[in-house]
């Protein structure tokens, strides 16, 4: 399929990325170029074929609900750009 | 005596002995860094008063009686995607510049309670997203035998780190090749374990089936010391497997008379440096001479594995990194105009291209109308490989392989062709998709003098066979012994 701008800039939206002119252009052939190659995988026919979200079968491991220390509040917000009276900050925005 | 030059098992065996100490052995790795490091640039950040500090604690607890194992008072390093507490984990990236690990990593835990003493951390691609390490933010490492050549990736500081004996081991991650390519490159040992074995608990997420840490060693059997040390259940890592380690040095001097060794005809293809084909072909051909018995196999998805990785990887990635968002840690976008703006700046800036690509491919990859197409058809391409594997392991014991089809690049070579550094992994990958242990092993060097990696394939959970088939390998020959020129 082809990728157009339009896509790139839809995509970078959902991600929130944000591109200018030159390295839209840029990523606009590259991910063009990088799914055409991953269209590969149409060859196959996998109708038939379960797919494998996780190569271990297991089930999840429970265990007891035990209280331990962790961070304290401090430890956790340490690397907080902004913080305030405990809490993670972020500028105040006024929008519609 | 050169003392860095010294492997973890003897280094070990002389601080046992009392006749070396931690502290002399820290101090000349530290040297070391000091003088040759600004030229390979293999570390993010050297722990030089920590690591001294903590080498006279373990020297106290040594000449008190108290010898923890082989691992006790070795200076090792470990890829800068090991939080460790109170010291700075970048993952080679802008948006985590300065970040301060709040808590350990269970490898990190785990070394130091062996006793290791941690130097430093190394230098990687952005996030792990890599072939060459040219993707950190903190500038490339450059390959010990040509530094005009790139070490691999994405645990190429680690790889160049060892090669250069600017530590004795470091523990590098692993998610489409990012430990054995970059050990290949270098010649020195990569040891990816199956995943499941190694808690990933503290290891900054890149793609969550499919990362797994591993050692990176001078030798196969100081491998698997580090690999004892870090292997194991971990309850803050339910995906690690509650199986019982073993002491992966307890068979590893065993012989390996009649082992059935697979050659997959579809890793020998057009397009693989011929230099490298001679050196894996004449390798495979010597464990014959060691008795096992040479059989070729076919693992007929192969050619479809790098296109399942290249959907499968960055749309985990997508989603893992979505936590960057410049509200609770990292880098923030000064001067935004709304929150959403906030997010978009932050992320733009604080990415680079490498991590952007990925994002972006993710993201279309599971976005509406696509994921049946793209993500399910991927997971389902899987099985297919998986299940090559697996009929391939009724018949033989390992399977043998190059680990790269080529020596090391030039820096810059393909920086500009994405697609193209994706194909360096063209045999790496399909390991890590069916989730195996794999093991990159030196045995050559091509005309010029560059490093050429044989990998070694397990069936799940059985690093204890190719570690003792790397083990084999690796005493009847003197690969691993040779030093590159910057070191």
């Amino acid at each position: 399929m082809k990728i157009t701008r339009e896509t790139v800039l839809h995509v970078a939206e959902l991600g929130r990325l944000e591109f200018n002119q030159e390295e839209l252009e840029k990523f606009t052939e590259q991910l063009g170029r990088i799914l055409q190659y991953v269209e590969k995988l149409n060859e196959l026919d996998t109708r038939d074929v379960e797919p494998t979200f996780h190569v271990l079968d297991v089930s999840t491991p429970l265990r007891e609900d035990v209280v331990e220390s962790w961070l304290t509040q401090d430890e956790a917000l340490e690397n907080a750009p902004h913080r305030e009276e405990g809490f993670f900050a972020v500028p105040k925005f006024i929008e519609d | 005596m050169d003392l860095s030059s010294l492997t973890i098992k003897e280094a070990s065996e002389l601080i046992r002995k009392k006749e070396i100490s931690p502290v002399e052995l820290t101090r000349v790795v530290l040297k070391r860094i000091e003088e040759k490091d600004p030229r390979i640039n293999s570390y993010i950040t050297v722990l030089w008063d920590e690591a001294i500090n903590q080498a006279k604690e373990e020297e106290k607890l040594i000449v008190s009686g108290n010898y923890r194992g082989p691992l006790h008072g070795i200076p090792l390093s470990v890829k800068d995607i090991f939080v460790m507490r109170g010291v700075r984990t970048t993952c080679g990236s802008k948006i985590l510049e300065n970040f301060i690990s709040p808590y350990d990593s269970t490898v990190v835990k785990k070394l130091r309670e062996a006793g290791a003493i941690v130097v430093g951390k190394n230098n990687m691609d952005e996030f792990a997203m890599g072939s060459s390490t040219e993707n950190s933010y903190f500038g490339p490492t450059r390959n010990p035998w040509d530094l005009d050549r790139v070490p691999g990736g994405s645990s190429g500081g680690s790889a160049a780190a060892v090669s250069a004996s600017l530590c004795f081991a470091s523990i590098g991650t692993d998610t489409g090749g990012s430990i054995r390519q970059p050990a290949s490159l270098c010649g020195v040992v990569g040891l990816k374990p199956t995943y499941g074995r190694v808690s990933r608990f503290g290891m900054i997420a890149f793609a969550s089936s499919l990362d797994q840490a591993g050692p990176i060693a001078k030798t196969v059997e100081d491998a698997a010391l580090v690999l004892n040390v870090i292997a194991g259940s971990d309850p803050r890592d339910s995906t690690s497997v509650r199986l019982p380690v073993p002491d992966y040095t307890e068979h590893i001097n065993e012989g390996i008379k009649g082992l059935r060794i697979g050659i997959p005809k579809e890793y020998f293809i057009k397009g693989i440096d011929p230099e490298v084909e001679g050196a894996v072909r004449k390798a495979i051909n010597f464990f014959e001479d060691l008795g096992a018995h040479l059989e070729e196999i076919s693992l007929p998805h192969t050619e479809y594995a790098v296109s399942a990785y290249y959907i499968i990887a960055p749309s985990e990635a997508s989603s893992n990194l979505a936590r960057y968002d410049g509200v609770r840690y990292g880098f923030r976008s000064p001067h935004c105009e709304s929150l959403r703006d906030m997010y978009t700046k932050t992320r733009a800036q604080g990415f680079g291209a490498e991590v952007k690509r990925r994002i972006m491919i993710g993201t279309y990859a599971l976005s509406a109308g696509y994921y049946d197409a793209y993500y399910l058809k991927a997971q389902r391409v899987r099985t297919l490989i998986k299940r090559d594997f697996e009929k391939a392991f009724e018949r033989v014991d390992v399977i043998m392989t190059p680990t790269s089809p080529e020596v090391a690049f030039r820096i810059g070579e393909k920086i500009d062709d994405p697609l193209k550094m994706y194909l360096s992994d063209i045999f790496t990958i399909p390991c890590n998709l069916a989730g195996l242990p794999g093991i990159s092993v030196p045995c050559g060097f091509n005309s010029e003098g560059l490093p050429i990696g044989l990998q070694i394939l397990g069936k799940p959970f059985d690093e204890e066979t190719i570690l003792r088939v790397g083990h084999n390998y690796e005493i009847h020959t003197s690969w691993t012994r040779r030093k590159p020129p910057f070191a």
